[in-house]
Formats: C-alpha cells, sequence, structure tokens
C-alpha cells in the first residue's frame, strides 16, 4: 500500500474540517515555555552544493583502515539481496494501519522475523523488535521487575558500559540497579564473580533478574548455567545478553535455562552505523508473554480457513493499556527486522555456522599473530571472536597505529575509565571478512610502534591525505 | 437482578462473605461489558490487599482492566482454574469463575460496598 506526504491543500481540507486557521492552533495546550523554539539550523543550500560539502565531509571518513573493532557492533558479509530487497517501497514504514490485519505481508514480515529469531535463541516468544540492543536489555530488567513484582536487579559489570548506562536511565524511576563485579585475576578473570553474585543475591532488597552476558563485554564465555541456577534458587529471573551470529556455535539461552533474552541484532545483515538505526532483540519463555513489550504478531486461519497473520495480545500495549501497557517505548525496528530475517533465510544454519566458526579461526589466528608482536591476552579464559590483548600505553598505540592504516579495536580504558587492570589494554575482534593479509599488517605495525620505530613516511603522508582533503571531489575548487 | 447475597463494588467486583473469610469475583454485567476473558492474573497467596487496592489484571479480547479488591485482607488462595480456563468468568462468574478467598482483615468493610439493590440501580445507570 502507497505512503505519501501530505500536500498542502490537503492540509487545508483538515483544517477546515477541525475548524482552525493552522497547524500551530492544535499545539495551543503545550506552554510556550515547554516549546522547541528558534532551532539553529543553517539556510537551506542549492542541492549540488550540499551534495559536494556531504560528500567532502563522508571522504574525511577512513575506509583504508584494517578493522579490529568490534565491542558490540561488527562487520560480516551481507548478501547483496538483503540490501536490494530492502529498497523495496512497502517496507518503508514500520506502522500498519488501522486494522493492521489489511496488512499481511507486513505482518508475515515481522511473524517470519519472531520464528527465526525464536529458533536461533531458543525461546518461546520473540517482539517485533526494538530500537537496540541496550533499550531491549533494559526492558529484559524491566520485565524481571514486573514478573516478580520485585524492584532490585544485578547487572554483570561484564556486560557493555553503553548497555549499563541504558539500564541506569530506565532505572531512574526508584527501581533498584546493582552491579556484579567481574572477577580480577585467576583462570577466570573478566568473567562475573559469581560468589559475589551469591552474595549480592544473599543480601539485600530481594533480587526480580540477573543479567549476564555471551559472550561478555571482553569476549570472553560466561559460565551461563550456572548464573542462571544462582538467580534461580534467590527466585529471581535470568537475562541473558547474546550476540546473535554466536549463536550459530554457542550454546543458546533456552537451552541454559535463561527466562529472557536480549541482544543487538546488528550482526544480521546491518552495516555498522555510526549511532544505528541498530536492532533490539527481546525473546522470552512463553510463561513471561503477558510481560514483553511491544508487537507479536500470530498466524491464524481466517474463516474461508485461509492462512492469516494476525497482531496478537495487543490488550498489553501502550494503545489499549496506556501508562500500564508492559513498555511505552516500544517503537518497532521493522526494516532492519526484516534485514535480519532476510540475512538468516539467505545465509542459511549452516552459513551463519560457518560465519561463526571462521570468525573464531580469525580471532585465534589474530591472537597469536598479536602474542608475537608483543601483546598477549589480557584474560586467560576461552573467548569466541574478540579478546583484550596487554599493551602498555593502549591510548598511545591505538592512535599510533590509525597512522598506519590499522584501527586496534577499543582502548578499553576509554570504555571502562574507572577500572585500573584495563589502563592498558585493547580490545580486539575479528570476523569473517578479517584477512590474513590485514592481520599480518597488524602484527607488524604494532611490534614497529612497540619498538617505537616512526611510521613509513609514505604511509604517514597518505594517512594525512585522507584526512584533510577530499579527493576525486572538487569541492574546494567549485565553492 | 444479581444475587441478593452478594455485596458490589462500583468497578463492578462482588464479594461472598464465608465466615471469616471473603470470596472475590466480577459480576456478570462486567463480564458482559468485556466481552470473551483471555487471561486473568491473580496475586500470590499470602499477598496483603488493602481495600480497593488491585489485585490483579483482567483481559479481554478488547481491553486489559485492573480488579480491585472490595475489601482489605490476605490472600489465601486463587482459583487456579482460571489460567486453563479463563472463560469460566464469562460462564459462571458468581460460581466457578470465582477469583481470589481473602482473610478478612476488617469485616466491617463489607458493609460499606453495594448491596443487590444499589448495585442493580448503579448498572440500570448504564
Amino acid at each position: 500500500m502507497p505512503y505519501g506526504p501530505h500536500a498542502p491543500d490537503d492540509r487545508e481540507r483538515m483544517l477546515t474540517a477541525l475548524g482552525i486557521a493552522s497547524v500551530d492552533e492544535l499545539f495551543a495546550d503545550i506552554p510556550q515555555e515547554l516549546r522547541a523554539s528558534g532551532l539553529d539550523l543553517p539556510e537551506p543550500e542549492p542541492e549540488l552544493e550540499l551534495s559536494a560539502r556531504l560528500l567532502a565531509l563522508a571522504a574525511r571518513n577512513r575506509t583504508d583502515l584494517a578493522s579490529f573493532l568490534g565491542a558490540g557492533v561488527y562487520r560480516h558479509w551481507t548478501p547483496p539481496a538483503v540490501d536490494q530487497l530492502l529498497l523495496r517501497g512497502e517496507w518503508y514504514t514500520a506502522y500498519t494501519p488501522y486494522q493492521p490485519e489489511i496488512s499481511q505481508g507486513t505482518l508475515q514480515s515481522i511473524y517470519e522475523y519472531e520464528s527465526l529469531v525464536a529458533e536461533l535463541i531458543d525461546l518461546d516468544v520473540v517482539s517485533a523488535s526494538h530500537y537496540d540492543g541496550a533499550a531491549a536489555t533494559a526492558e529484559a530488567a524491566l520485565m524481571a521487575c514486573r514478573a516478580t513484582r520485585r524492584e532490585r536487579v544485578l547487572v554483570s559489570r561484564a556486560i557493555h558500559p553503553h548497555y549499563r548506562g541504558t539500564l541506569r536511565t530506565y532505572f531512574g524511576g526508584g527501581l533498584r540497579l546493582d552491579e556484579i563485579p567481574v572477577v580480577a585475576d585467576g583462570p577466570d578473570a573478566g568473567t562475573t564473580d559469581l560468589a559475589a553474585l551469591e552474595r549480592l543475591l544473599a543480601d539485600g532488597e530481594p533480587v526480580a533478574g540477573v543479567i549476564a552476558g555471551q559472550p561478555n563485554f571482553y569476549g570472553l564465555l560466561e559460565p551461563m548455567a550456572e548464573i542462571g541456577r544462582l538467580a534461580h534458587a534467590a527466585g529471581a529471573l535470568f537475562v541473558s545478553v547474546v550476540e546473535p551470529v554466536s549463536l550459530a556455535v554457542l550454546a543458546p539461552p533456552g537451552s541454559y535455562g535463561a527466562d529472557i533474552a536480549a541482544g543487538e541484532g546488528q550482526p544480521l545483515g546491518i552495516a555498522p552505523q555510526y549511532g544505528g538505526p541498530y536492532l533490539g532483540l527481546l525473546a522470552s519463555t512463553d510463561a513471561l508473554v503477558r510481560q514483553i513489550p511491544g508487537r507479536l504478531v500470530g498466524m491464524t486461519t481466517d474463516l474461508d480457513g485461509k492462512r492469516a497473520y494476525v497482531m496478537t495480545l495487543r490488550a498489553r500495549e501502550q494503545d489499549i493499556r496506556r501508562d500500564k501497557a508492559a513498555s511505552n517505548i516500544c517503537t518497532n525496528q521493522a526494516l532492519l527486522a526484516l534485514a535480519a530475517s532476510i540475512y538468516i533465510a539467505t545465509i542459511g544454519p549452516h552459513g551463519l555456522r560457518d560465519v561463526a566458526a571462521l570468525g573464531a579461526a580469525r580471532a585465534a589466528e589474530l591472537e597469536t599473530a598479536l602474542a608475537r608482536a608483543g601483546a598477549p591476552r589480557l584474560h586467560p579464559g576461552p573467548y569466541l571472536n574478540e579478546f583484550a590483548i596487554r599493551v602498555p600505553n593502549a591510548r598511545a598505540v591505538h592512535r599510533r597505529l590509525l597512522d598506519r592504516g590499522v584501527l586496534a579495536g577499543l582502548a578499553l580504558a576509554d570504555a571502562e575509565p574507572d577500572e585500573p587492570a584495563l589502563a592498558d589494554a585493547l580490545l580486539v575482534c575479528a570476523t569473517e571478512v578479517t584477512t590474513t593479509e590485514e592481520i599480518e599488517r597488524f602484527a607488524a605495525a604494532l611490534e614497529d610502534v612497540l619498538a617505537g620505530r616512526p611510521p613509513i613516511g609514505v604511509e604517514a603522508g597518505a594517512g594525512a591525505d585522507r584526512r584533510d582533503g577530499a579527493p576525486g571531489v572538487p569541492s574546494g575548487a567549485a565553492r | 437482578m444479581v444475587p441478593t447475597d452478594l455485596r458490589y463494588t462500583k468497578d463492578h467486583e462482588w464479594v461472598r462473605v464465608d465466615g471469616d473469610e471473603a470470596v472475590v469475583g466480577i459480576t456478570d454485567y462486567a463480564t458482559n461489558q468485556l466481552g470473551d476473558i483471555v487471561f486473568v492474573e491473580l496475586p500470590d497467596v499470602g499477598r496483603t490487599l488493602s481495600q480497593a487496592g488491585t489485585f490483579g489484571v483482567v483481559e479481554s479480547v478488547k481491553a486489559v482492566s485492573d480488579l480491585f479488591s472490595p475489601v482489605s485482607g490476605e490472600v489465601t488462595s486463587g482459583n487456579d482454574a482460571l489460567a486453563a480456563a479463563p472463560e469460566l468468568v464469562n460462564s459462571d462468574p458468581y460460581g466457578d469463575g470465582w477469583m481470589i478467598r481473602l482473610k478478612l482483615a476488617n469485616p466491617t468493610e463489607v458493609d460499606e460496598l453495594l448491596d443487590a439493590a444499589a448495585y442493580d440501580a448503579l448498572i440500570a445507570e448504564g
């Protein structure tokens, strides 16, 4: 069904029908001081000039780098079918008309997404998606509070710091969030401290939910079954934060007793993008179906016995339950959920296993190369395709590696400035698109930097050119 | 005419006093307004309810509504049959469709509720 903006005479007709002279009158109830005023936007520019300026800005992006950055967002190869199919105009809105059932195609796409993700995560119910992994994790925590009627949640400090920030925002209204420390040293260093978890569960207010990640922020594998067992013994629900591609080779949340799973769906066919849009995955057991926020689509038969898709359990939602809805922050990411569905369907179960396994193999190759270059792993425990390395003056080394065309992951001090143990560490990852050549380039550059050798002149010059100018774009001359 | 041995709230719950306990459900009028009931969320046994406080949620095909306790007291049991057969609330609202039993904290609260005649008058107004 086509969608188009309102033309001026559409607006006129609506205003006449409402008996008002301008759209502004509709906002008369909002006090003047609460309205956005004086947006500081530049004047319009001719399209060609604007396009030249944007191209010049885009040219400052470095696309020449060998990237080892993950930290929650991962590069993968995407079958061209994904982006091609997304170009169809029918998909360009997440919204369905009232009645939504008239949009059978949109409902089917959501149903397929929910079914595919349910299979991957091995839980019964999947929502039609949320803003991103952090928002989905926060909704999972709120679900635990509603289901248990308790008001305290424990989150592992090995969960992504941005996710913990979002949790703090959601919990600002009076719910309590406590962090479970990470083991400092020994074989389990960098994973959730189980003894501390037991203490936190035993002391203080009863706990609604325990949140841990698999793999965790440091790329390490957590003892998920054990964390779940401790949570359940205290009457709390267990929330697992997952990276979806890893589920092709790691045990899924449903197999180790998670009640709720949340995660970032970006690795499923969505390109890394600064600030998103991304895709929040949220799934739960059937027992929690009335607590899961957002849309659910079910399959049924119509009066003629034909297959039909319907919005189901809508009564939990904000258009009906208003302030008592399961959530009032549940606009879904239908286009990106569709991208994930097409990605999973085209890659297939065997393909997804190859993606995850090849990433792990590349990461093992990377570990060996970096250790030989003088940067051993920070933690001893098992990982999948991301790990931390020990590098003195990590931030400075990271900068020098950039000058040599290597994006050496994330300086952990930038993510966790208050953790002295992470001051000299980089978090690096590899996926199936990482090449041996890139790994060798990283290792050679790292060896040079650690040895204090200056970068080769030509390389530095090329790097500087790319950042300052806009090769191929005559913007300087034109303006 | 609604059953005369029960007391009623303006929110369409009924209460039947049984010794020092009270049985609570929703009225036939309420079930007609809600339509087919598909889910009833009941409180845990042992939870203390206050008069007019919410004790659960009833979900029909067209709405989700809070349930308000007519009296205060501690929940002694819930109607577990409703988990598998929520339609009992529609078919037998004053019998098998009951929701919770309470240990009455303050029996005089019952006297403040509507009697059958007053409730009949309320629903006649619409």
